[in-house]
């Protein structure tokens, strides 16, 4: 199974295993990573579920669709490796992936 | 510091218990659910989870091993059928008693019935729990004639996703209009158009009198004597807050169970949250209740605070999300009792959107596939500001200059 790694804005790492097919923000609420709130349970309504895309993995992620791009333009703090984690699906690609986590959500 | 306990496992509920742990409640919280799956999200049952793109396990809201860990107890298939106030305990349908030092009445807003002759045939379905819309998805048969019954968010949603399944689809509404109740008719047109569009039969000014069928449903008849023939029914013609066990125990509710800023009710040591209760709102000078999942959340994230020993106050500008085909609707805000609205449409554009205004203040947006609209909205509406309805409607304004 992929792993991916959540960083929180202190600096503290969760390694976990996520299962394909389902989105990165669903891995963080099965693994109970603290600071992906999630409101809108994965419809892209709510931006709460923002994570910034570590630098050698922001391809293979690839860039948000329109509506997510906008949704972003109003999470706290976006940058350039902006992403919903609820519009990333694992895939066997992404075993590794590491994401860090804003201060705060929405 | 005592005993929490919360009847209702809804989504409400469940944020309650992880806000009052999370604010330092060291004592017992015991969360009790009429339902027999563990607790889950609600919103995809007329989308995504009825399209049979989801399964039931991606609708939880927490994984299994989240109570255990923070000793939430988790009552399932249990109902609660009494509050003992002078005794601080609930009973149970079994005959179990719980007691409480704090409770928490979170117990949402169950459909509205439709009381006519026929209602309870097989194929009449309403839509709140999975078992509903597990019961409403063999119904989901390519060609088969779905009738939906009130033109509301459920009844649009649902059929969308009968649209997407390729059921032939009538909606019958009494208003003269999609979302009449909640919304202006600007986006009732919007939605009217958009349905129509993807083939959806609208009916206005129509209500049922009846359905009829052998066994089954076969048509339902309206008033007049018209009959239309159908496969299977919908009814989704709004909910009815669940206040009877509070009210039982002799607290007040109007159109809800009476709270305040910190959702406490007038007795200290009973809490409400969510689509059931009728609070202040600080933003909007009065009384409300929505039925909101944002609404549920922020609100038991209040009331989990307070009951923990937190100070905290209820002061969130309401939000609401809908999907229908391709369309995201986003609402920012409450549109009762507006006294102007302006729309905002690039002409071609499926982008649009509509502001509500009371007294010159913005009050609420409605945005269809346009995110700056519902997020520029929802700040304006925080700051009670005054955006000029002319910037607004010219769509080559940039939105960002109305916060200035």
């Amino acid at each position: 199974m992929p792993k991916i790694t959540f960083i929180e804005k202190s600096g503290a790492e969760h390694v976990v295993e996520a299962a394909v097919g389902l989105s990165v923000m669903e891995v963080a609420i099965k693994n109970m990573v603290p600071g992906i709130d999630a409101d809108c349970g994965g419809a892209c309504a709510c931006a709460t579920c923002h994570v910034y895309v570590d630098g050698q993995w922001i391809e293979k992620v690839g860039k948000p669709q329109a509506m997510e791009e906008s949704m972003l333009d109003f999470a706290y703090e976006p940058k350039e490796n902006s992403r919903l984690s609820c519009q990333i699906n694992v895939t066997v690609e992404l075993d590794g992936l590491v994401v860090r986590l804003p201060e705060f959500q929405g | 510091m005592g005993s929490i306990v919360i009847i209702g496992a809804g989504q409400a509920g469940v944020q309650a218990a992880a806000s009052a742990r999370a604010a330092g409640h060291a004592g017992p919280i015991t969360l009790i659910g009429e339902e027999r799956y563990p607790p889950y999200q609600r919103p995809p049952l007329s989308k995504s989870y009825l399209q049979g793109e989801l399964e039931l396990s991606r609708l939880y809201l927490k994984p299994s091993n989240f109570f255990d860990k923070s000793a939430i107890a988790l009552r399932l298939r249990s109902r609660v059928v009494a509050i003992d106030r002078p005794g601080k305990q609930v009973a149970l349908a079994s005959g179990e008693l719980i007691p409480y030092d704090r409770l928490l009445i979170a117990t949402g807003a169950p459909p509205r019935r439709l009381n006519v002759p026929g209602a309870d045939l097989a194929g009449v379905h309403y839509l709140r729990s999975v078992e509903d819309c597990d019961a409403l998805r063999p119904e989901f048969a390519q060609g088969a004639r779905l009738l939906v019954v009130g033109a509301g968010y459920i009844g649009l949603e649902v059929a969308a996703s009968a649209r997407k399944a390729g059921l032939k689809v009538t909606i019958v509404e009494a208003l003269h209009r999609p979302l009449a109740r909640v919304a202006g008719p600007e986006v009732s047109d919007y939605f009217a158009e958009l349905h129509r569009r993807h083939g959806v039969d609208l009916r206005f000014g129509a209500s049922v009198e009846g359905f009829e069928g052998r066994g089954k449903v076969e048509a339902a008849v309206f008033k007049g004597g018209e009959a239309i023939a159908c496969d299977a029914a919908v009814i989704g013609i709004g909910a009815v807050p669940a206040t009877a066990l509070a009210e039982t125990a002799g607290l007040k509710t109007d159109d809800g169970v009476v709270v305040d800023k910190r959702a406490q009710s007038a007795d200290p040591a009973i809490w409400a949250a969510g689509d059931c209760t009728s609070f202040p709102s600080p933003l909007y000078g009065r009384r409300m209740r929505l039925e909101s999942v944002p609404h549920a959340i922020e609100q038991a994230r209040v009331a989990g605070a307070v009951m923990a020993g937190t100070e905290a106050i209820y002061d969130a500008v309401p939000w609401f999300w809908s999907d229908q085909y391709h369309v995201k609707l986003q609402t920012a805000g409450v549109s009762d009792g507006a006294d102007r609205t302006v729309l905002r449409r690039t002409p071609g554009s499926e982008s649009a959107s509509v502001w509500y205004f009371k007294n010159d203040v913005l009050i609420a947006v409605d945005a269809m596939n346009d995110v700056p609209a519902f997020a520029w909205g929802k700040r304006l509406i925080a700051a009670k500001a005054r955006p000029d309805p002319k910037t607004l409607a010219d769509t080559a304004a940039d939105l960002k200059s109305l916060l200035a």
